[in-house]
């Protein structure tokens, strides 16, 4: 027993410090003091299993002492322990960034109890090893998304839920409906389990379906190509550090069941689902980019450029080789913390020029020095320049792909990198470099901003440092990779102590 | 045209509800704690409950029902959460899997024998939850007629 509460603590934290702030939902300052100090826990807790997953391998923990592959198991691979690192540090970051800027009226709806439930949920989609289970969180923190989504109640927001909530809602029901044709076929819902069956299963064309369907429902949620729309549609109408924590986790949890599902379940066929993935990755970059140079609100083209960059992290699991799956978590990592980021910093954008359009906006540079400074790090990161973590990430894949003689998707990856080069350089050029366009908008009453520049300080602070001990990211991406790609090791540690 | 007001106290559901109301919570109570062998259970209960507060709110109004209740009904489901979320904790301090069914026996000299249970203290927070859930949809529908 002794060590594998770690595995439940990043789940049973916020969801038992959601409650109980539930409870005080009219006490203001118990509400934030709930938040900061309770991600601060989550953040504890998961730095703890990161570090016991990578000393002592993978972690199992049988919920309630019902044996897998009866009943549920949370599991702790090294990616899922990333991931979990990852959603802890964002969510500590946004509860920092929410102290300042979420307003009473917010906090009275209930802005932090979601909170605490979406990084629930998030977690809990990354540590379970059961797919029903991984359904009922993925649900878990929709329910929490749809309600911080439509915080404040303006126009804008309820035409992007809407949107949101519907192809979300067809994902969904593709994920359940592919569910209950892999019970009908295997009677499991382990995934250990269901990996092990299916290869016993006489119709093989049949895995491959219900393979396709998993790839169609998880590729609505991470907003890959085709079915993207939804995420330009709803991302920049939120609060700002509600965004913040959409950009950064949401679509990554889509990526994460991706990478779970291709690498553990369904490799049978690699022939056809990873290149159809592969496609999907070249188009989803494309698009998003392409997109993105269009836009002139800055929320408006971060978005566009979060699908472009899921197209790298599809990239990395459609090559299917070591090195690919090293650079896709890679990227997943720094993406993840260079999106928020640059989100966060375009709320304080927002707050010091008064506004979210590049047209209007302008001299930033000359006024506050501090703010440009924020900006251009994670910018930089996200087109990959080095020595910041974003041209780590993009090399890893591109050396990856030169590997296999995936020349063409490269191509298009350099590409895609100078796309997103050339909108950063536009932000900047807009936002910060030129001067003040008249009438200047109304800025708002200048407040103390220390907090918030101290979030996205460590948030600038975390790609730098990504960049310079990249080795180190690299070493824990390594074991991540070799851990997807020999299944068996998952396959034991899941199953191998209830045939024992 | 003014919105017709809703206002038509009866004279008979006002004194049946007054018999009904102690009927139906003690009714979602024995459903609350057959439902672990039986039919019956957390879910169900809960609903009847949140069933004999919507009454008092047709039989009377808005603000007795409110009153009735006592605390916000968000702060139900957060009260209800936490309990069912503390059901998980017991199972780690005898050394078990968390969430791990904990029963404890207790003979107690009226009741006779009686079993106290995590699964006993999840099933009460999700009745909690379930009238808070309900008599939260409820309030927001019936504040919407009442302003």
């Amino acid at each position: 027993m002794d060590l594998e509460v770690l595995v439940a603590l990043p789940i049973i934290i916020p969801l038992l410090l959601g409650a109980i702030s539930l409870t005080v939902l009219s006490n203001h300052n118990a509400q934030r003091w709930i938040g900061a100090v309770g991600t601060a826990l989550l953040l504890f807790s998961a730095t703890a299993l990161l570090l016991q997953t990578k000393e002592h391998g993978i972690q199992v923990l049988e919920v309630g002492s019902w044996p897998a592959p009866f009943g549920i198991v949370l599991v702790s691979d090294m990616l899922g322990a990333i991931m979990v690192m990852l959603a802890s540090t964002l969510g500590f970051i946004t509860a920092l960034y929410s102290l300042k800027t979420i307003r009473k009226r917010f906090e009275r709806f209930g802005y932090y109890p979601l909170l605490h439930l979406l990084l629930a949920g998030v977690n809990g989609a990354f540590l379970t090893g059961d797919i029903f289970n991984l359904y009922v969180w993925f649900e878990v923190l929709l329910v929490a998304s749809f309600a911080l989504l439509i915080l404040g109640g303006e126009r804008a927001q309820m035409e992007g839920a809407i949107k949101y909530v519907t192809l979300n809602l067809l994902s969904s029901a593709l994920f359940l409906t592919a569910i209950g044709l892999t019970y009908g076929l295997v009677g499991t819902l382990n995934m250990a389990d269901i990996a092990v069956k299916l290869g016993s299963v006489d119709d093989q064309k049949m895995v491959t379906v219900i393979g396709s369907l998993f790839l169609i429902a998880f590729a609505i949620k991470a907003a890959a190509f085709p079915l993207f729309f939804w995420l330009p549609a709803s991302y920049h109408t939120p609060q700002v550090a509600v965004s913040a924590i959409f950009a950064g986790l949401l679509t990554k949890v889509g990526v994460y069941a991706l990478y779970r599902v291709f690498t553990l379940i369904f490799t049978a066929d690699t022939g056809f689902t990873h290149e159809v993935l592969l496609w999907m990755a070249v188009f989803t970059m494309l698009t998003g980019v392409l997109g993105a140079a269009a836009q002139f609100e800055i929320r408006r083209i971060l978005s566009f450029h979060s699908i472009s960059q899921i197209g790298y992290m599809m990239l990395g699991l459609a090559l299917f080789t070591p090195l690919a799956l090293i650079g896709g978590i890679f990227y997943i990592v720094h993406h993840s913390i260079v999106k928020s980021s640059l989100f966060l910093t375009s709320g304080l954008i927002y707050r010091l020029g008064g506004s979210f359009e590049l047209k209007k906006l302008g001299g930033l540079y000359r006024k506050h020095p501090g703010l440009a400074i924020l900006f251009f790090i994670p910018a930089l990161s996200l087109a990959g320049v080095p020595p910041l973590s974003g041209f780590f990430a993009k090399f890893i894949l591109i050396k990856a792909g030169a590997e296999v003689d995936s020349w063409w998707a490269i191509g298009i990856a350099l590409l895609v990198g100078l796309l997103t080069l050339y909108s950063m350089i536009k932000i900047w050029n807009e936002a910060f470099w030129k001067a003040t366009p008249e009438p200047t908008p109304p800025v708002p009453a200048p407040t103390r901003n220390v907090l918030i520049y101290f979030s996205i300080g460590i948030l600038a602070f975390i790609t730098v440092a990504l960049g310079i001990f990249a080795q180190s990211m690299y070493e824990i991406a390594e074991i991540a990779a070799s851990q997807l790609l020999n299944p068996a090791a998952y396959i034991e540690a899941v199953l191998g102590r209830g045939s024992q | 045209m003014k919105p017709r007001r809703f206002n038509m106290r009866s004279l008979i559901l006002n004194t049946g509800s007054s018999l009904l109301l102690p009927l139906l919570v003690l009714f979602s109570l024995f459903l609350l704690f057959r439902g672990h062998d039986e039919p019956g259970g957390g879910f169900i209960g809960g609903l009847v409950a949140a069933a004999a507060v919507a009454l008092k709110l047709f039989a009377e109004d808005y603000k007795a029902a409110r009153d009735m209740l006592r605390v916000h009904p968000l702060q139900l489901v957060g009260i209800g959460l936490v309990l069912a979320a503390l059901a998980a904790l017991p199972a780690l301090f005898f050394g078990q899997s968390f969430f791990t069914a904990q029963w404890w026996s207790v003979d107690l000299p009226i009741f006779g024998h009686l079993k106290l249970s995590t699964p006993l203290l999840f099933d009460i927070g999700v009745f909690l939850g379930v009238i808070g859930a309900v008599l939260t949809v409820v309030f927001t529908l019936a504040e919407a007629e009442h302003s």
